[in-house]
């Protein structure tokens, strides 16, 4: 059950969006998250709805795959598209009673609506097609010139590394403790909240234990390697740009200044 | 009390591209008061079978009976079967929460719903079966213990609930050779209080030996052998093909005889084993 839970997943393979440079994809992401809002009218939901859909043709990643990942923003969704519908005052659609539904009403919620999908499936492709140890390796890079001001850029990447490292283990640690309980009569599921949250003390407390133990071994581990931090630390890969990530980023402005255009078309 | 399995199934991840066939069409009949060894490798299916027996996992198909009840059955409730059947799984000790072993301890019992009276006797009894000192333990911190105490405070855990069935998985991994030796003692001893039936898996075949009436062998999710350590010791050179050992005496007899001496192959006690090649001697 626990283990379903899939955080900032990978899914493997070879296409060309895998291959490209992490720091391309990286800054393609959130120039995307940018221009989604910069983009204010249904022309521009086209473009960047076809350029996100090349995209992910490009990636050979399954379409479920990708919007599995915005079922737990459902609920989210539905609140701003119902919000947005009801609350927008401007020329009136339809009316019951004191509920009034506007042109423009309709018209934001469904801008909103799409814009949280693309944003939700968009980010997720990043993840998607980024195997973890190059996003951050990415991160690094670009947060190089931080570590010029004194922002310790590969602690914070290394720090990154670790916790995406250990998302699985945690979650199998805590599938284990959760059995071992319920082996000792533990119930998780019934009683009000204060009695679920008081229930999951028998998990909480164990799992802090270990992770305390987990990292302590890993440090230790660290140490024995005589890993002692970024200063003068090279990497065996080093991130090179190629000819396809050029095309990338020259792609990239293009979509860009497509979508600023766009704005005049309505 | 006695467990009946039958054919029972059981998938991980089914219908995925990862779907895994854990048990293959297991079946097998233990009775009552028997203590039972499980052998086979990582992987085998172990675990997996120990955790259908205490209805944490759903099977894909086959029932398992205990007392002639199934407690694949929806209608069986969890806590019916947790009060029959504990469960000490692998690092128990990794379990233990409260801020007292006593506490700790009575964490079983109190879910069982037994009064204030029962569980502090309860408490008692199982920390003292174990091996520990009640009166010392029962107000410090578990995580102040040493690795063996620790794992017997968290086998005092299941204890405590009085099964009529207790499972232990692989109990010794990770110990000492002292602390292994006062474990198996402990499962023996509670064995022989209780007179309920205990389940262990082992990779120490000499372990398995010492302690079995009947030892199941699993590999591949599939059983591959049912019997007395004699009968499943005496198939050295199947469970060699399988990378499985046999106890070292076993070996020892073995070996002798592919040299010449014709000593009894049926013998897996150390002093039974030393008469036996005297007598060939002489």
């Amino acid at each position: 059950m626990i283990r379903d839970i899939t955080l900032g997943q990978y899914y493997p393979g070879n296409s060309l969006i895998h291959r490209l440079d992490a720091r391309l994809k990286i800054i393609v992401a959130l120039l995307f998250i940018v221009e989604l809002f910069v983009v204010n009218n249904f022309y521009g939901f086209v473009i960047a709805t076809l350029a996100l859909a090349i995209v992910v043709a490009v990636s050979r990643v399954p379409v479920g795959f990708i919007f599995r990942g915005l079922k737990p923003i459902l609920i989210i969704l539905l609140f701003t598209f119902a919000l947005n519908i009801f609350l927008v005052k401007g020329t009136p659609l339809w009316q019951w009673h004191s509920i009034t539904i506007t042109y423009e009403g309709v018209n934001t919620a469904l801008f909103m609506g799409v814009r949280l999908i693309l944003l939700i499936a968009g980010t997720s492709l990043l993840t998607l097609c980024t195997k973890p140890l190059a996003l951050t390796d990415g991160i690094e890079k670009l947060l190089y010139p931080l570590s010029k001001l004194g922002v310790p850029t590969h602690e914070i990447a290394m720090m990154m590394t670790i916790a995406l490292r250990f998302i699985p283990t945690l979650l199998e640690e805590t599938d284990k403790i959760m059995k071992a309980q319920q082996a000792r009569g533990a119930d998780f599921e019934s009683g009000n909240i204060f009695k679920k949250i008081k229930n999951l003390i028998p998990i909480i407390v164990p799992l802090f234990v270990s992770a305390f133990r987990i990292a302590m071994d890993l440090a230790m581990a660290m140490e024995a390697r005589c890993y002692r931090g970024g200063k003068g630390r090279t990497k065996m890969n080093e991130m090179k740009y190629h000819l396809r990530d050029y095309i990338g980023y020259l792609l990239m402005f293009a979509f860009l200044a497509l979508v600023i255009l766009s704005r005049s078309f309505g | 009390m006695s467990i009946e399995v039958k054919n029972l199934r059981h998938i991980y991840d089914k219908g995925l591209p990862t779907e895994q066939v854990a048990l293959d069409d297991v079946s097998f009949t233990i009775d009552d008061g028997k203590l039972v060894g499980i052998i086979g490798h990582t992987g085998s299916g172990k675990s997996t079978l120990l955790q259908h027996l205490n209805g944490l996992l759903k099977a894909d198909s086959g029932n398992i009976l205990i007392d002639g009840v199934d407690i694949t059955d929806k209608d069986v409730t969890m806590l019916e079967i947790r009060k029959k059947i504990g469960l000490v799984f692998q690092y128990p000790e990794y379990q233990l929460f409260e801020e007292t072993v006593e506490k700790d301890v009575a964490f079983g019992p109190k879910n069982l719903g037994l009064d204030e009276e029962e569980i502090a006797e309860r408490v008692k009894e199982a920390l003292t079966l174990v091996g520990l000192d009640y009166e010392k333990v029962k107000d410090k911190s578990p995580f102040d213990l040493s690795g063996g105490q620790k794992r017997r405070v968290a086998i005092a855990g299941v204890v405590a609930m009085r099964p009529r069935v207790l499972i232990l998985d692989e109990p010794t991994a990770g110990l000492d050779p002292k602390s292994h030796q006062d474990i198996l003692q402990m499962v023996k001893h509670i064995h022989a209080t209780f007179g309920n039936i205990v389940i262990f898996v082992s990779h120490n075949m000499d372990d398995i030996a010492n302690l079995s009436d009947q030892i199941l062998v699993i590999s591949d999710g599939k059983k591959i052998m049912d019997g007395t350590p004699l009968e499943v010791f005496g198939k050295r050179d199947e469970l060699k093909a399988m990378g499985l050992s046999v106890p070292r005496v076993t070996e020892l007899m073995a070996r002798l005889k592919e040299k010449g001496l014709d000593v009894d192959q049926d013998i897996l006690d150390i002093s039974k084993a030393e008469e036996e090649i005297v007598r060939v001697l002489k």
